[in-house]
């Protein structure tokens, strides 16, 4: 006979909201890695529980809200990040996170995103790049590279997609990071280092979404994407990469360039305080 | 309190000013804006006033923004507020539709101005009336008020708080340029005399058990937990089950927009403010709002010199309409005309309630209704 034991707890049993699983994600998703990560950290960050709040918009990312068992806020789509700024500025003691796609946060709500960087609000930003929206089934948005295609655009996308690390850094954020779901160690080491920073932080994680982008785009599945990732990585050092080499197309051979692309110390934002005498 | 929160004493300030005076007294912490003409004037006062009361004054990037902002203040725990006039309000429309379902108190201030579209950006306007009520998509109530001066823009400022609390409503100031700009005498009552609804709190203790979507009280008004307190609440503009689980369901949905409806409805006695003037014995009763209302009791007061039985219904909350009033005043009245600077939004309400024609005092902005239209409609009732 196999002695095979079940395990009674797992560690993230009090940070997960057990009774809303199963979650809605596709096979091959990348989107519970990321919370995976966020949810460690959060256990690592010395931080108490409930002082952490995560805040999301619209879409599959932004269900993550809904299944980390902290004060959580699932809003509307593309405005989580103004909501959490709100949120943070009356309780600065709050661990405020937005976590939302690609989509969300750049498309519809790009003007709160690269305003809330020039700030620098003390939010911190989980951005899962997919390359589409997922949940209404494999559209293109602003990260889809060029020519890839979506369900709408059948003959490929006309436009140029977005260079998130670089729009981030120029917009002021503090801390700007680019991982791959294939990256968990260096996702949770970030999202623990964006906790200790002052000020907007920024990590971009690359996900595979088999269903919506990778079936229109011929990456079969979420493991077939995850092995583009391995092959093709580069991890940055200061200053070596020119700008348009961060733009990213699974479709062609050339190197995805990975790592932490700016941390400095503009000063956070603070409200203004004045004596009155 | 504070005693740079509350300025008692006699003032002379122009009505946004006001407005935000109102705000601080009702214990504001949280503003958050874009700049829109009319109604800059409660912007600049409260980035100057609330740093002084370390309150949070920021300029955000958009209406959208403003909107999603003061919701994250108000899940927080702040009093929160924002002021705009119509085409800011369109676009807060879509997360007044959020406060709605997540039940977070706020306060919207719209002064309004001649549209629609960009309109007349320095001139008044009542024409947004309609757009409060049903302007976020969905089905739900919404509570409105409409001051008729400076020391109201003050005194329903501090209302309006309390009402968004007491029933964890968005509760929209449905101000006119006249009256934002107005500048009147404003006497700031003392401390002990402002008073103040506090939100309902949950009973227990945090972690997971509360429901912040259970009402248990006749009220239909569940209380509310805020971020950090350690009750682990979910908040979604999904439909949601009282725990606040989203819950893709139409017997969910119909529960809870039933609710949501019904805790205006069943608080609308307690919610409704009007105010009346020579409607005793009065055949001819003229219904007005805001700084039409002034028009009105001009005319109405004039008419009562000429010995014509006029009278004088001011409403002072928009939203709720006050149904049951308007179906009594049916009864006793001859004619109803209804004055309003639109081409006929509240008058539309009231023959809908009343089921009868309604004489209407109409112009679609710019200027204020003066009293003389009103009088002639009333002299050609009473002919």
């Amino acid at each position: 006979m196999i002695g095979i034991e079940i395990a009674q707890e797992h560690p993230l049993d009090k940070i997960i909201r057990a009774d809303r699983m199963p979650h809605i994600w596709c096979p091959g998703c990348g989107i519970g890695i990321v919370m995976r990560c966020y949810a460690q950290a959060i256990l690592d960050s010395g931080v108490p529980i409930d002082q952490h709040v995560v805040v999301s918009g619209i879409g599959c990312s932004g269900r993550v809200a809904g299944y980390m068992n902290i004060d959580s806020y699932h809003t509307t789509h593309g405005r989580a990040i103004p909501f959490a700024v709100g949120m943070k500025l009356v309780k600065p003691e709050l661990m405020t996170t937005v976590f939302s796609g690609d989509g969300d946060l750049t498309a519809i709500g790009g003007n709160h995103l690269i305003h809330a960087a020039r700030r620098n609000v003390d939010v911190n930003v989980i951005c899962v790049n997919n390359f589409n929206y997922g949940m209404t089934g494999g559209q293109v948005g602003p990260t889809t590279p060029r020519g890839a295609r979506g369900t709408t655009a059948p003959y490929g996308n006309p436009e140029l997609p977005f260079n998130l690390p670089y729009l981030l850094a120029a917009s002021g954020a503090n801390f700007v990071a680019r991982w791959t779901t294939l990256h968990v160690r260096q996702i949770r080491d970030d999202i623990l280092y964006a906790f200790t920073r002052p000020g907007f932080t920024f990590i971009e994680v690359l996900a595979p979404c088999p269903v919506g982008f990778g079936k229109s785009n011929k990456i079969e599945d979420g493991l077939e994407e995850m092995e583009l990732y391995r092959q093709r990585c580069k991890l940055v050092q200061d200053g070596d990469v020119r700008k348009d080499d961060l733009s990213i197309d699974l479709r062609e051979d050339k190197p995805i360039y990975i790592g932490r692309f700016a941390d400095q110390d503009r000063p956070p934002y603070q409200p203004v305080k004045v004596e009155v005498r | 309190m504070d005693d740079r929160r509350l300025l008692t004493g006699m003032h002379f300030m122009n009505g946004d000013e006001a407005c935000a005076e109102g705000a601080l007294a009702a214990g504001c912490s949280f503003f958050g804006g874009y700049p829109i003409t009319p109604s800059t004037e409660i912007a600049e006062h409260l980035a100057r006033r609330l740093p002084e009361i370390g309150g949070v004054f920021i300029q955000m990037e958009d209406e959208l923004a403003s909107m999603a902002a003061i919701l994250g203040a108000s899940a927080a725990g702040a009093r929160a507020m924002t002021a705009t006039s119509g085409p800011g309000f369109s676009l807060m429309l879509e997360n007044l539709g959020l406060a709605v379902m997540q039940e977070l108190p706020c306060v919207i201030v719209d002064v309004q101005r001649g549209s629609p579209s960009t309109g007349l950006p320095t001139m008044p306007g009542q024409s947004d009336v309609m757009q409060a009520r049903w302007g976020s998509h969905g089905d739900y109530e919404i509570v409105a008020y409409s001051p008729w001066s400076v020391q109201e823009m003050f005194d329903l400022t501090i209302l309006a708080f309390n009402t968004a609390d007491r029933y964890r409503t968005p509760v929209v100031m449905l101000c006119d340029e006249v009256v934002g700009h107005m500048i009147e005498r404003l006497v700031i009552p003392p401390h002990e005399q402002v008073e103040i609804w506090n939100r309902k709190k949950p009973k227990v203790q945090g972690n997971g058990s509360f429901d912040p979507f259970r009402a248990q009280d006749p009220d239909l008004v569940p209380p509310m937990a805020h971020a950090g307190e350690g009750y682990r609440v979910h908040f979604t503009g999904l439909t949601h089950d009282e725990h606040g689980y989203p819950e893709m369901s139409a017997e969910t949905h119909h529960a809870l927009v039933t609710r949501l409806v019904n805790k205006i409805k069943v608080n609308a006695d307690q919610i409704i403010r009007t105010e009346d003037y020579w409607l005793e014995g009065a055949e001819i009763v003229v219904v007005a709002y805001g700084c039409s209302a002034r028009s009105a009791q001009r005319a109405v007061r004039e008419a009562r010199e000429m010995g014509i039985p006029a009278g004088l219904l001011r409403l002072i909350s928009l939203w709720p309409f006050p149904e049951r009033l308007f179906e009594e005043l049916s009864e006793k009245v001859g004619t109803i005309i209804v004055a309003e600077m639109n081409l006929g939004q509240i008058s539309r309400e009231v023959q809908r309630v009343t089921r009868r024609p309604v004489t209407g005092v109409f112009h679609a902005g710019g200027e204020m209704i003066p009293p003389e239209p009103i009088l002639n409609a009333i002299r050609e009732a009473a002919t």
